[in-house]
């Protein structure tokens, strides 16, 4: 979240506003009875829009703080981006930084160049992507050769190009080679600012930030862990995990044909068999390579455990997922006394094919021969 | 000679000693792959059940095997170091079975390893059909023939191979990508090597959705491949955007990564595009019947 961003700002000498993070009004009520002044009540939420989701508040004394600050404590934010909503459990009190300029400054990574690549532009405060499909050229980028680095012409180039206002350029090669040197440190996807204020007194400061990290990296940093269990848990990754799968292995979706396959690539392939077929996939879920009877056995129950699955398609191309383990995993599976029994088609083919078709037949099951045949007949059943 | 892999590449395994690496070393061997040796730090000096040599270091084993093929099957907070040790010991082409290397990591190798063709990683490998096999793919699928396939898939690889062997068309080399957001070759790099080879009559390109891969190789089809039969197919047609799926980089962000573009992209370059896998077959023949 911003406040956490904003640590990692610091660490690395990015000027932030003055500021305090708070979890209760009382602390708020204190800290503006210390620090008299006009105070911005930032929420801390990960989704964006907050600002026109009623996230964000003034106040210039304590009680009009305490009193602005009950309003947004568990307050549920949406916005048509965000439907569902985030409920506030935080915040940021920030001086009222008297903003004379915005920019927009981020690091990415462009998987096609497969270099990080800076994003600048001096028309900060606004939707990047918007600015970038209206008006492309008020954008500016640089790809810089990991093998190098960051050096400051990098930003006294970017900083002309974007054609921001005197005021950033001084203070702009270090902001920029900070943030560099925080995207390297930490592995992040995407590091941002935006916006980067030049306030009427001629400070530059991170108005705003915005951090990305990549979970394969996290191990580097044990003290970043804790980010993501403060963040809201994504209900189809919670689930995965608990299932014994990978993180991004199972996602709900909005059809009623529950689906299980072996492989990211088949997992996709499958979903696709059963819209071609005129159905609508319930769930992607992949078992990954290898997987044992147990494994499918818990999938099968996450599946059925989403009350719109009509029916499902296991759909299995053994390579070193081995037949006879899935075959015995979904004979276990329908053997539980509790579970939820929905019309079934199974397609078993590869690595030991002979024996989990022989753990079928023993259980009265007939697998189909093809993807596209077993998508059809899923889809018929689904139908009833 | 197909790309990237014939019947004399000699071949390593980095973590041959693990449960992965010696089951897999197993089945490569069976397959007819010439492995030469394989490195375990610390184990120097044994051998496998089969045989096979183990190293203290990749230098070592390709000082005493001359191998010139690496398959790395180290956990992720080491395979970029395994990266680095190869590369250092002048291995040509590394295969990168890996899943769950930080992007951060990959950046640096492919800023660093110039001359030294990395497939992968999150990858299932390559195969040379009849010739040898560098990667966790079943062998059994696969057919020696002229059809070249390069797929960013595992599983959904097989699927198609299996198809295109049932109807008769064989495999010049079938070339597993990987599914990470930064992978060593891509699409583009695959369709330079199959665009020269005399042993590959067409080409079938299995992506999906996430990234602009699939973009860049149509684009690169429209301009250097106009005498070799291109078919594509995209998975992941129906997926949602937001959701990642399953594939560290299979993901809709914005307008990026979709279908929709893909599907353009090679239309534009004159590529047909199957709705599912089990009409690929039926296109290749139908391009290969076309006169160039």
């Amino acid at each position: 979240m911003e406040y956490q961003g904003k640590e990692l700002f610091r660490g690395v000498g990015i000027p932030t506003p003055r500021g305090v993070f708070v979890r209760s009004p009382d602390d708020v009520a204190a800290f503006i009875a210390e620090n008299p002044g006009a105070w911005v009540l930032k929420s801390q939420v990960l989704m964006g829009g907050r600002g026109k989701a009623g996230g964000i508040k003034f106040a210039s004394s304590p009680d009009e703080g305490r009193e602005l600050a009950r309003e947004l404590i568990g307050k549920v934010l949406r916005n048509e981006q965000n439907p569902d909503g985030e409920e506030v459990k935080s915040l940021l009190v920030e001086e009222k930084v008297a903003i004379a300029s915005e920019a927009y400054v981020s690091i990415t990574i462009d998987r096609a160049a497969k270099k990080p690549v800076v994003i600048v532009t001096a028309q900060g405060g606004m939707d990047v992507e918007e600015v970038a499909a209206h008006d492309p050229d008020a954008i500016s980028k640089y790809w810089i050769d990991a093998a190098i680095g960051f050096e400051p012409f990098i930003a006294r180039r970017l900083a002309f190009a974007a054609k921001l206002p005197t005021g950033f350029q001084r203070a702009f090669p270090s902001i920029l080679g900070g943030l560099y040197a925080m995207f390297m440190e930490y592995g992040a996807n995407l590091v941002e600012i935006n916006p980067l204020v030049l306030s009427e007194d001629g400070r530059v400061i991170a108005s705003d930030a915005k951090v990305d990290l990549d979970d394969n990296g996290l191990y580097k940093h044990p003290e970043l862990k804790a980010w993501k269990n403060e963040a809201p848990a994504d209900e189809d990754q919670a689930a995965a995990l608990a299932t014994g799968l990978g993180i991004s292995n199972y996602a709900k979706l909005d059809g009623n044909i529950g689906i299980i396959a072996n492989g990211a690539g088949l997992g996709m392939g499958t979903m696709d068999a059963v819209r071609n077929a005129g159905g609508a996939a319930a769930n992607f879920l992949d078992i990954g390579g290898g997987a044992q009877a147990e494994l499918v056995k818990k999938s099968y129950n996450l599946v059925v455990g989403d009350p719109k699955v009509k029916a499902m398609f296991i759909n299995i191309f053994g390579g070193i997922t081995r037949g006879d383990q899935v075959a015995k995993g979904i004979v276990e599976a329908l053997a539980g006394d509790d579970v939820r029994k929905v019309p079934l088609v199974v397609r078993l083919t590869g690595t030991n094919e002979k024996e989990g078709r022989e753990i079928l037949a023993g259980a009265g099951m007939n697998p189909v021969e093809t993807m596209d045949e077993g998508a059809r007949r899923a889809v018929e059943l689904a139908r009833g | 000679m197909a790309i990237y892999l014939d019947k004399n590449s000699k071949v390593l395994v980095q973590g041959i000693t693990g449960r992965e690496g010696l089951f897999h070393t197993q089945r490569m061997i069976a397959y007819g792959t010439q492995i030469v040796g394989g490195v375990t730090p610390g184990k120097g000096g044994t051998r496998i059940d089969t045989g096979n040599p183990v190293f203290d270091t990749v230098k070592d084993c390709v000082d005493a095997t001359g191998a010139t093929h690496t398959i790395i099957f180290v956990p992720p907070p080491y395979a970029a170091d395994a990266l680095f040790e190869a590369y250092d010991a002048g291995i040509s082409l590394a295969v990168c079975i890996t899943e769950g290397i930080p992007a951060h990591d990959m950046l640096k190798v492919v800023a660093t390893t110039h001359g030294m063709r990395i497939i992968g990683p999150n990858c299932p490998g390559l195969v040379s059909p009849g010739k040898s096999l560098v990667g966790i793919m079943p062998g059994h699928v696969f057919r020696p023939g002229r059809i070249g396939l390069i797929s960013r898939s595992g599983t959904l690889t097989y699927e198609i191979v299996d198809l295109l062997s049932k109807a008769g068309l064989g495999q010049s080399t079938c070339v597993g990508i990987g599914g990470d957001p930064i992978i060593g070759t891509t699409f583009v790099d695959c369709l330079r090597s199959f665009a020269t080879d005399s042993e590959t009559d067409a080409v079938v390109v299995c992506g999906e959705i996430g990234g602009s891969d699939e973009e860049d190789a149509a684009a690169f089809i429209a301009e250097h491949l106009p005498n070799k039969p291109v078919v594509a197919f995209i998975g992941g047609r129906s997926a949602p955007s937001g959701k990642r799926l399953g594939h560290a980089g299979a993901i809709i962000s914005g307008n990026t990564g979709t279908p929709q573009s893909k599907v353009k992209a090679f239309e534009a370059a004159g590529v047909p595009v199957a709705e599912r896998p089990s009409q690929i077959p039926m296109l290749v023949k139908e391009r290969l019947a076309v006169p160039a």
